[in-house]
């Protein structure tokens, strides 16, 4: 089985992305990270305003099977959280690098991302 | 540490080439999912589904003493069961903790008993042990090996079953089992299962279960599905709702005293009579969270102050209801349905109202 993994964003071993544009990251999970939880049955994310520090758990998300910890690439303050979510997990599953995006984030030092995965490293990792 | 291999179904390639998840489940590995597992229960609820459920055991007790056996080790009445009739019960040690559950079917010339999972050795040795202590004639074989099941659930179960075995498979009524033939397979069909829909189960040789599992024209389900449809009935999981080592309950605890017939002799008998009479401490209930989240095994479950009540031994996002629902033991007197109660997830109290089993009607 392939996976979509998009060129325009970095990764990390545990298999979140983030997108920069114009100094906002966006963060989600992985297509492999999706397809390996099944159905997406619920999200737990920090509100606006919360500091992510690099590498520490600041979320949840729940599949029918498992649980699984949410890791943050990169550090930062948390400024909008996808709402959709609430109603819709399964946005997760079916958009993964779009409308399944989990929160943004106001980045602590923009140089992190430079140290994270490029789409070509993450591939070979999970290929 | 020793390393063992997992255990593997005959329709281990069947699964590959449907393109099944696989995960190890009772010392079995076993399809957990083939696509999604909603899709898979929706097809259950709505139409029909086939699991292989090969990883359950088969034992088959021969001998004139065969039924007074198994009586002696199944909590309910195996000594009235005629020819064809299945019956659910328990195996309790001597303080009447449950051990395992099982199917029991009377056939023609023996009585074929289904323990769970990475049960079937123990309790083929449990049967031969007591066979051996109380001087029964019988014997025991551990099928589990030989044997394949599949089940095929759901409403459009019969119409399946009526296309790929003999009338008398669809002429039976729940809880009857026959012999009769699969696809030109000699087997053995019951109407039973652990779904909550109309369904049956089907008992053939190993060599023949690819023939048997290709004669269902409908969705293969895994695990994954199978766990979530028996969690909206409420019925009880063994090794996670009740294990002698982890969650040593009894039958009147676990809600199952249905399957107790304490006019019959049974190891733990006398224990559980005692049970009947000075009632129960903690019971199993069903719970539904009323915040968002998901219940899982090993969630604390307390009252509205915080006192730890119980907690969650099954849990999960029920598909059909869309709403996240639980199972597990509380106090007795936080066993009654609509009882306001809070499951502890990481730390969070939620609140959970205790709600009568099974969650769906």
């Amino acid at each position: 089985m392939s996976y979509d993994i998009p060129d325009d964003r970095r990764y990390v071993a545990s298999h979140e992305w983030v997108r920069v544009d114009d100094g906002t990251a966006r963060l989600g999970i992985s297509d492999f990270a999706q397809d390996e939880l099944g159905d997406v049955v619920f999200v737990e994310l920090p509100a606006p305003g919360d500091a992510l520090a690099r590498n520490e758990a600041f979320g949840v998300v729940e599949s029918i099977k498992a649980v699984s910890d949410l890791y943050a690439p990169v550090s930062g303050t948390v400024t909008a959280v996808n709402e959709s979510l609430e109603q819709q997990p399964e946005l997760v599953n079916e958009s993964p690098y779009d409308e399944g995006w989990l929160l943004e984030l106001e980045l602590a030092d923009p140089a992190e991302v430079e140290e994270l995965l490029t789409a070509e490293a993450y591939r070979t990792q999970t290929g | 540490m020793p390393v063992t291999m997992p255990r593997q179904s005959p329709l281990r390639g069947a699964h590959e080439a449907l393109g099944a998840r696989f995960t190890t489940f009772g010392g079995w590995e076993m399809p957990v999912e083939y696509g999604t597992i909603r899709a898979e229960h929706a097809a259950v609820r709505e139409a029909a589904g086939k699991f292989d459920v090969s990883h359950m055991g088969q034992l088959v007790v021969t001998g004139p003493d065969a039924g007074a056996l198994t009586d002696r080790l199944v909590t309910c009445d195996v000594g009235s069961m005629a020819e064809g009739d299945a019956r659910y019960g328990l195996i309790t040690d001597e303080a009447g903790v449950i051990l395992d559950d099982t199917i029991v079917y009377r056939r023609a010339g023996d009585y074929l008993v289904i323990p769970n999972a990475g049960h079937d050795a123990e309790m083929a040795d449990r049967w031969t042990t007591h066979r051996d202590a109380w001087g029964l004639d019988a014997a025991v074989e551990n099928a589990t090996e030989s044997l394949a099941m599949v089940a095929v659930q759901g409403p459009d179960a019969a119409a399946l079953v009526g296309e790929a075995a003999d009338e008398a498979a669809t002429n039976l009524t729940h809880m009857h089992a026959t012999a009769t033939t699969v696809a030109g397979v000699e087997g053995f069909v019951a109407r039973t299962g652990y779904t909550g829909e109309d369904g049956f189960e089907v008992v053939c040789p190993a060599a023949d279960a690819e023939t048997v599992w290709a004669a269902f024209d409908c969705q293969p389900c895994g695990l994954g599905a199978r766990d979530t449809l028996r969690t909206e009935m409420g019925y009880l999981l063994s090794g996670q709702d009740f294990d002698p080592e982890t969650e040593p309950r009894n039958p009147y605890e676990a809600d199952v005293a249905f399957a107790v017939a304490l006019d019959t002799e049974f190891v733990g008998r006398d224990a559980l009579a005692a049970v009947a009479e000075g009632g129960v401490d903690e019971r199993f209930v069903g719970l539904v969270l009323d915040e968002r989240g998901v219940p899982r095994h090993g969630y604390d479950v307390t009252d509205p102050d915080g006192r730890s009540i119980g907690h969650v031994t099954s849990g999960t996002m029920s598909p059909t209801l869309g709403e996240p629902i639980g199972l597990g033991y509380v106090e007795a007197a936080a066993a009654e349905p609509g009882t306001d109660v809070r499951v502890v997830i990481r730390d969070d109290p939620k609140r959970a109202t205790v709600r009568a089993t099974p969650f769906i009607t």
